[in-house]
């Protein structure tokens, strides 16, 4: 009999190895394949579609680390986006538009800021760290607003997407699809190993009991902090690659409903999963594209959606689906 | 920069933070009972606005316009606490957050599919049309004066009722400890109901005060409703007096920054530098306030004690 159980839980743990590997497979040549599909159905506008996706996913993955693994509920994850966004159309602004200069100062600034911002908001738990994320997001917006030479409320178009090097190397649609695939590859696979290694470990201590992990002699804060850190650089990341998709950057980027709308994608997907958090960014362009198109002010539907969502599927889609197989399977 | 532009900007501050004061106290008083962070208490501001625009519509006085859209204010808040949040008290913040969140995103485009996109107005009552004149002849609109008055008369009522009745030592029991409260025999549902309902409607009266003196347009009660956490941050969370300071304190530092930033900003700079980096600074200072404020005492100036 133990020998069956042991089998049966070999088979299990292989199974979900499995999974864990062919989910996000399974979504990343999805992506892969929808340039193809576009070309196809003649329908240059999927591609737009996937490129945004990717993009907010990126976001919505460095969000679901903060969230989903160090329990630190962030309402101003928007603003790093914005801030990489800004960085790139300011620099564009002001003659420099090489990825080379420009990537690195968008992930940089979103760095200092979460870094700047996170001494302070992580020295507070629980309710005050929505809220003072949430304030923080607003400040930057409004700065962005102020800046009467880039635009202020209205924003400002960037010339011409980034070069490399001098080089046109994302000047193609294609191109530029494909980077910020490999983009999202890059930020899933960083994230994943992160939240299996000790550094992860200790950010789940933290969100399961900081006063234990304290007490075995980890300084939580410091984890969090890091964390934060990386979460901002990813948001940067996505922020860049934003302006460069829509060639434009506005306020609204960062406004505290961007904000709401990643916290969304998260929660849509299943906390604390990293695929759920793509899944959850798919879920939530598509929603957005098919609703507005049969509504003008699709939120009418959406946000009573959501409630429902939070008062009868807990767990998101994914904790769903698990719910359903459970049920499935007695 | 004279004296009485100064004056009238410490008005303009004061009764801006006054209008803060009356949604912060709300919703530091619903997290404080019931630890329930609830995002939509700005639209339930922007909704006495637009129910008094809409009563005031049909009946044609302000004053029971006023008194209709607070009933109505509160029969929708007390619905949505029957409908939605009363099964979200014991949930965690993030799913909390994302039902109102949701809440939010419903009634914003509710709004703008009935009465439109487009700004409305609430004319003010007759009588308080005018304009006072301070010393140096500056005019000064009564209906400020007006909201001052209403906005600190609340925070008195508020304060004898918190402090002095049944009810009052209920909500402070309740903001220490609620479990207690409820195996003490009270019946902490209906606690839950009255603080939610009271909170809505002193949101709601806030928003149909200023309606006559700002435009009534969708998402109206989004920023402002940021700006009553940064107070109830400030002022600790369930302290109804840290919530008052610290909304006195936002009002005017905002005011008085965005007026005064770019002359002062001169001293130090010249004028063009000056006149860019003004607004953007000014923007930021109450921010900044809430930040140091925290790096200095997490839990804000008054937290409520018992947590």
């Amino acid at each position: 009999m133990p020998d069956v159980a042991l089998v049966a839980e070999d088979a299990r743990r292989h199974f979900r190895a499995a999974r864990g590997v062919v989910a996000p497979a399974l979504i990343f040549a999805a992506f892969a394949l929808v340039p193809l599909l576009a070309a196809w159905a003649g329908q240059k506008y999927l591609l737009d579609v996937a490129a945004r996706m990717m993009v907010l996913a990126i976001a919505a993955v460095a969000l679901d680390l903060l969230v989903g693994y160090g329990g630190l509920i962030s309402f101003g994850h928007a603003a790093f986006v914005g801030l990489g966004a800004y960085a790139v159309g300011i620099l564009s602004a002001e003659g420099i538009s090489d990825a080379l200069v420009s990537l690195p100062v968008a992930i940089a600034v979103s760095m200092l800021f979460a870094w700047l911002t996170g001494i302070v908001c992580l020295r507070t738990r629980g309710a005050y760290f929505i809220m003072i994320t949430l304030a923080f997001g607003q400040m930057i917006y409004f700065v962005a607003t102020s800046l009467e030479r880039y635009g202020g409320d209205n924003g400002l178009s960037v010339a011409a997407r980034n070069t490399v090097a001098g080089w046109p190397l994302l000047k193609t649609d294609h191109a530029f699809y494909y980077f910020t695939l490999a983009c999202l590859i890059a930020a899933y696979l960083f994230c994943r190993a992160l939240v299996v290694s000790r550094f992860g470990r200790v950010l789940r201590g933290g969100r399961e009991n900081a006063t234990r992990m304290a007490t075995i002699g980890f300084k939580v804060r410091q984890f969090r902090l890091v964390a934060y850190v990386i979460a901002g650089a990813l948001g940067g990341l996505s922020g860049f690659l934003l302006a460069n998709l829509t060639e434009f950057v506005a306020p609204t980027y960062m406004s505290w409903q961007q904000s709401g709308e990643l916290l969304v994608m998260v929660i849509l997907g299943g906390v604390g999963t990293l695929d759920g958090a793509i899944i959850g960014s798919v879920v939530y362009v598509i929603a957005e594209e098919w609703l507005s198109g049969v509504i003008e002010n699709w939120q009418v539907i959406f946000g009573p959606f959501l409630v429902l969502v939070v008062l009868f599927a807990h767990g998101g889609l994914i904790g769903l689906r698990r719910r359903l197989w459970r049920f499935g399977h007695g | 920069m004279s004296g009485t532009l100064v004056l009238v900007q410490i008005l303009n501050g004061l009764q801006f933070g006054v209008l803060l004061f009356l949604i912060a106290a709300g919703l530091t008083l619903v997290f404080g009972v019931m630890n329930f962070i609830n995002l939509a208490h700005g639209v339930q501001y922007m909704l006495g606005a637009y129910l008094a625009v809409a009563f005031y519509g049909v009946v044609g006085n302000f004053l029971a316009a006023l008194i209709l859209a607070l009933v109505a204010a509160l029969a929708f808040g007390l619905l949505l606490e029957f409908l939605i949040f009363r099964h979200l008290y014991d949930r965690d913040h993030l799913d909390q957050v994302i039902a109102t969140f949701g809440i939010i995103l419903f009634l914003n485009h509710a709004v703008k599919m009935i009465w439109g996109a487009a700004p409305l107005a609430l004319p003010m009552p007759d009588f308080f049309t005018g304009s006072i004149s301070l010393m140096g002849g500056q005019l000064y609109p009564v209906w400020r004066l007006v909201v001052i008055g209403a906005g600190l008369a609340v925070a008195a009522i508020l304060y004898l009722l918190v402090s002095s009745t049944r009810i009052g030592m209920l909500v402070r029991a309740g903001s220490t400890n609620a479990a207690m409260v409820s195996a003490l025999g009270v019946n902490i549902q209906r606690l839950f109901m009255i603080v939610f309902g009271f909170g809505t409607m002193l949101a709601g009266f806030a928003g149909i005060m200023i309606a006559p003196i700002i435009s009534v347009e969708p998402g109206m009660g989004d920023n402002i409703l940021i700006l009553a956490f940064v107070v109830i941050v400030i002022g600790g969370i369930g302290s109804i007096r840290g919530a008052f300071v610290a909304a006195l304190l936002i009002g005017l530092v905002d005011t008085l920054g965005r007026s005064f930033s770019i002359d002062i900003l001169r001293l130090m700079l010249s004028p063009s530098p000056a006149r860019m980096a003004g607004p953007a600074i000014a923007s930021m200072l109450i921010y900044v306030l809430m930040a140091v404020v925290l790096y200095v005492r997490p839990t804000g100036l008054f937290p409520a004690r018992g947590r």
